[in-house]
């Protein structure tokens, strides 16, 4: 379509800056379709990690149980802070699309501030585990474990890499057309996390305790 | 040109103007927080005698909250990108079905025909390694 419009508009006799715009008139929206691509992309990926986890999960090799490990007050609580940093994020999205940078920046700060405290609370958790013997190469059901929470953490960890450098880049030149598209792609990325924490900790904490 | 790339950006915000308000963040989030302290009370307070009841009703639950992140947080809807998200997801959540149940139906059946035997070998091979 693009092509089309280029020619045509290189025919009319146009400037050669015209070629550019003319070149990014699709619609913007395509980034956020591309990401949203990228998002069931790694769905996919999940979904292979919780696959491996379903047909591990009691592959236990005679060592410690989900049921003796997992510690669900902890586990509340790094679920609620997930949560919270998630309506917290669309706080600074409406803050953003009322123009106001500053209250923006401030929710944006407390989701970070949020999700760095369940990224430290899961590696209090993984440290602890480990520490007790019950390492990723204790057993099958541990090493799906520790893969598919870690992969999700690391995600976390990379999502609020990607805040701050957006808190930076808000900073910077406010609230400008880029700076509003990354924050719609990290809002999508950073509710599609919640959404597969939910996952996480109704299949693997809350189902691995029971008997 | 310069003014027909501005009117373009603004173009594409009025696109996204719906992006959620502070009334469906809210809600979602009521929800969410409903959603989740159940399952965690279910589990917790051994509310149910048999594991597999429990199993079934916190998967239901962890559902019903998916659905309402992907409305509420994540705007979704059949008509945003011209459905071309709905779409993906669809697709996405077809092959994620077919792998989880695919997996744990085979694997299960695996699990179940050869396990007398595995176990009778491996114990077996145990004695004999040292």
């Amino acid at each position: 379509m693009s092509e089309i419009n280029v020619t045509s508009s290189a025919a009319a006799g146009a400037d050669v800056s015209s070629r550019f715009y003319v070149r990014e008139h699709h619609p913007e929206n395509s980034t956020l379709l591309g990401f949203w691509l990228y998002l069931m992309s790694d769905c996919l990926v999940f979904a292979c990690l919780f696959v491996a986890y379903a047909v591990l999960g009691r592959a236990y090799a005679g060592g410690p149980t989900g049921a003796e490990l997992f510690d669900l007050p902890l586990v509340a609580t790094n679920t609620a802070l997930l949560l919270l940093s998630s309506i917290t994020y669309g706080f600074a999205m409406l803050e953003s699309q009322r123009k106001r940078l500053g209250s923006t920046l401030l929710w944006l700060g407390v989701t970070g501030l949020l999700g760095a405290g369940f990224i430290a609370l899961e590696l209090h958790e993984f440290t602890h585990l480990i520490h007790e013997g019950a390492g990723p190469q204790r057993s099958a059901f541990l090493t799906s474990f520790f893969a598919l929470v870690g992969t999700h953490g690391l995600h976390v960890s990379f999502g609020i890499i990607w805040l701050v450098t957006l808190m930076f880049q808000l900073n910077r030149h406010g609230l400008i057309p880029e700076n509003r598209r990354r924050l719609m792609c990290l809002s999508m990325f950073w509710h599609f996390l919640d959404v597969v924490w939910i996952g996480v900790f109704t299949f693997v904490y809350l189902m691995g305790v029971l008997p | 040109m310069s003014e027909h790339h501005t009117n373009h950006d603004h173009h594409g915000h009025d696109d996204h103007a719906d992006h959620g308000s502070l009334k469906s963040y809210t809600i979602g989030f009521l929800l969410s927080v409903i959603l989740t302290a159940i399952p965690f009370w279910l589990v917790m307070g051994k509310v149910f005698d048999k594991s597999g009841t429990t199993a079934a009703v916190i998967l239901g639950f962890a559902a019903v909250q998916i659905v309402v992140h992907m409305v509420y947080f994540l705007h979704m809807n059949s008509k945003s990108e011209g459905g071309w998200t709905m779409l993906a997801l669809i697709f996405t959540v077809m092959l994620v079905v077919i792998m989880l149940a695919g997996s744990m139906w085979v694997m299960y059946h695996l699990n179940h025909n050869m396990m007398p035997g595995m176990t009778h070998d491996s114990t077996h091979q145990m004695h004999e390694m040292p």
